[in-house]
């Protein structure tokens, strides 16, 4: 009888030797004579154990990792495929803890199939919210999606609900549903596992938005440092086109959605919406003024509704099991499961997807296990290059968008990037202002000019000139920013900038008091 | 000279560019899909495109030079055989890229968006791959690699050079 292995094709897999190891198993599996079958499938999201090759079983799936091609040989000595005793050995997958306490719901089934079979998506609750959609009106999927209380998952938060109902209200011969996957934080990776590990949620996602507001052509914004994004979803859209659920025809309901992804160009900034509009335009990546509301005029002059992966991910659910369902997770107003992602300097990095509410620590520590190097953890910023770095004493601060308000943060994308005691807080500052220099689109003066001086006023405060009078200098510039730019990344550079400064003085060489005002 | 049977490069270059211009001017916001069609193509966007582009669109040649110039991504000189974009971002900082930034330009010696003196090598700077969970990383054409350290880079270039 022919056995089934997983190894993932997930890019962070494949970056740690998923390849090799996938190659390595079929040579040893032939040499053994041995009856195999690989199936690619995505991540599970436990990164410190990719590659994590797993093995079909009556009792659920037995996983083995972190799995080099070195140990490919031993597993098999071990009777791996029969789930035999290995120092890999690590039970059953969905029995492992930082697994089985996650509350999966967009996250349902990446890394348990082949992203890219349509059996597969359709064998997994694939589909059915499209059915749904296609069974009821616009009004009411828009009803739906409000009621679930999802909030745009880009980091903005706007009720989803409301930008579909601006759309849905807009008359227009062309409307337009346009995912922003321009996932350009650092410290986030959840997008890129939705597109590279499930692909058919995002498309199914696009689809029911389009019937929902009569948008009959989506895009897919995606960064160009994601080839395997790209190839993923080209794939499960031709796929999707050939089975009825793209098209001019949707699975026989007569109607319409097409969908084509666009590749940007390597610029950060083009993941603020009305820039990223004007790219897919063909044009430089400047920022539009607002209002018009691009769900109003907005791609090609046209009403648009402008979401991000996750969000318009999390939408088959919901039109799945139906807005309560998914209201019924979450806290306060921040509604439903928010797919965190740990990064940087922890122990078990990874994605975990969990209801809002969970506190930092409980994710930095009980999932992530502390740092890596062992040392204790000093700052993390939330939220990409844009939000604010906390300390240890807000650490028990939950995740929640009205309670990062509150301490002056933001949960953005959810990307969590942890630094351990080594980090000097001022050159991370320094870092902000020279990252919005990069990559400001020139149009406002706040933002264009004032990165370049934050940038040398942080060096002169590094070296120690005249912090009685350069400290003001920098929070009055950082004022400026705040008030001044046309967007967000000028308007919350001067968040990690401040937060590092008001919480690591040290690291600024303020000494007294007097200093840090 | 006329009757020549070997393709001028210069002929053969314009022809993959129209190719490429012909295939997609007509999509709707054609100009980034034509700029990646011609860099795909060629590896970089050669100055001497840029008339064409800007006639099949209807647009002036100053237009096409501001967009190609506003994309980090978009080049107008040919990169090296191989080109390694390297992560900068804060989870990559915060598992030691600087050091690692320091020991690749030193390697190769080359700073960022500069290519070695044999041509086998460009050096990128790249803001975030997504491969947060395995920082610091990198990629070297289509290749992806997580947890980079000054030895495994050194590795993972000999076996490259072996390659090619």
């Amino acid at each position: 009888m022919s056995t089934t292995i997983f190894v993932p094709c997930d890019s962070a897999a494949l970056a740690l030797g998923a390849e090799k190891v996938a190659k390595a198993i079929l040579a040893e599996a032939e040499k053994r004579k041995l009856d195999i079958q690989i199936i690619r499938n995505g991540s599970r999201g436990l990164f410190w154990l990719e590659p994590l090759v797993e093995i079909a079983t009556d009792k659920g799936r037995i996983a083995y990792g972190p799995v080099q091609a070195s140990d490919v040989t031993s597993l098999f000595d071990a009777n791996f495929l029969a789930g035999g005793s290995h120092p890999l050995f690590l039970g059953l997958t969905e029995e492992l803890s930082y697994l089985k306490n996650q509350q999966r719901l967009t996250f349902a089934r990446v890394g348990i199939t082949d992203p890219t079979s349509l059996d597969d998506y359709l064998a997994h609750d694939g589909y059915r919210g499209l059915k749904n959609a296609l069974a009821t009106t616009g009004v009411d999927i828009v009803k739906q999606v409000t009621d679930s209380g999802l909030r745009g998952r880009g980091g903005a938060a706007f009720p989803t609900g409301i930008k579909w109902n601006t759309v849905l209200n807009t008359p227009a011969e062309q409307k337009y549903i346009l995912c922003n996957a321009d996932e350009g934080d650092s410290g986030t990776y959840s997008d890129r596992m939705v597109m590279e590990d499930d692909p058919f949620v995002l498309i199914e996602g696009m689809t029911i938005a389009g019937i929902a507001v009569g948008a009959t052509q989506g895009y897919i914004y995606l960064r160009c440092e994601y080839p395997h994004s790209h190839k993923a979803l080209n794939k499960a859209i031709t796929k999707a086109y050939e089975a009825g659920y793209l098209g001019g025809n949707i699975l026989g309901s007569g109607k319409k959605f097409d969908l084509e992804v666009r590749l940007g160009a390597g610029a950060y900034i083009c993941g603020e919406e009305t820039s990223l509009m004007e790219s897919l335009e063909g044009k430089r990546g400047l920022v539009r003024f607002k209002p018009p509301l691009p769900a109003i005029c907005g791609l090609f002059g046209k009403p648009t509704v402008v979401n991000n992966v996750i969000s318009l991910a999390s939408v088959p659910i919901i039109l799945d099991k139906g807005g309560e369902y998914y209201k019924n997770f979450g806290m306060g107003r921040s509604r439903g499961t928010l797919p965190i992602q740990l990064a940087g300097n922890l122990k078990q990095p990874g994605l975990i997807e969990l209801a809002f509410g969970v506190t930092l620590r409980e994710l930095l520590y009980d999932y992530g296990g502390g740092s890596a190097s062992g040392r204790p953890i000093k700052a993390v910023q939330v939220g990409g290059p844009l939000g604010a770095y906390l300390p240890e004493s807000q650490f028990d601060t939950q995740l929640d968008y009205e309670a990062f308000a509150a301490i002056w943060a933001v949960l953005g994308h959810g990307g969590i990037v942890a630094f351990d005691d080594t980090v000097d807080m001022a050159e991370m500052a320094r870092y902000s202002m020279e990252f919005c220099k990069i990559e400001s689109c020139g149009k406002c003066t706040p933002c264009r000019i004032g990165s370049t001086r934050g940038m040398e006023v942080i060096e002169d405060i590094m070296k120690g000139h005249d912090l009685n009078k350069n400290i003001p200098l920098l929070r009055d510039l950082c004022n400026t920013l705040l008030n001044g730019s046309l967007c967000a990344l000028g308007g919350m550079t001067p968040y990690p900038v401040l937060s590092a400064l008001n919480h690591f003085p040290a690291d600024f060489g303020i000494t007294n008091q007097a200093d840090a005002a | 000279m006329t009757g020549s049977s070997t393709i001028n490069p210069q002929v053969q270059q314009a022809q993959k560019v129209q190719a490429v211009i012909t295939d997609l001017k007509d999509k709707p916001g054609a100009l980034l899909p034509i700029l990646h069609g011609i860099q795909d193509a060629l590896g970089y966007i050669p100055a001497e495109t840029v008339p064409a582009i800007a006639d099949a669109l209807n647009l002036s040649r100053a237009e096409i030079h501001g967009v190609i110039s506003f994309y980090h991504y978009f080049r107008d000189t040919p990169p090296g055989k191989k080109t390694i974009h390297l992560c900068r971002a804060e989870s990559c900082q915060a598992m030691g890229s600087k050091q690692l930034e320091d020991h690749v330009k030193t390697t190769l010696g080359i700073d960022f968006h500069e290519t070695t003196q044999d041509g086998a090598f460009s050096l990128e700077p790249v803001y975030c791959l997504g491969l947060c969970a395995c920082s610091p990383s990198m990629q070297i054409g289509n290749e992806v690699y997580g947890r980079v350290s000054p030895e495994s880079f050194d590795e993972t270039i000999k076996q490259s050079e072996v390659l090619s």
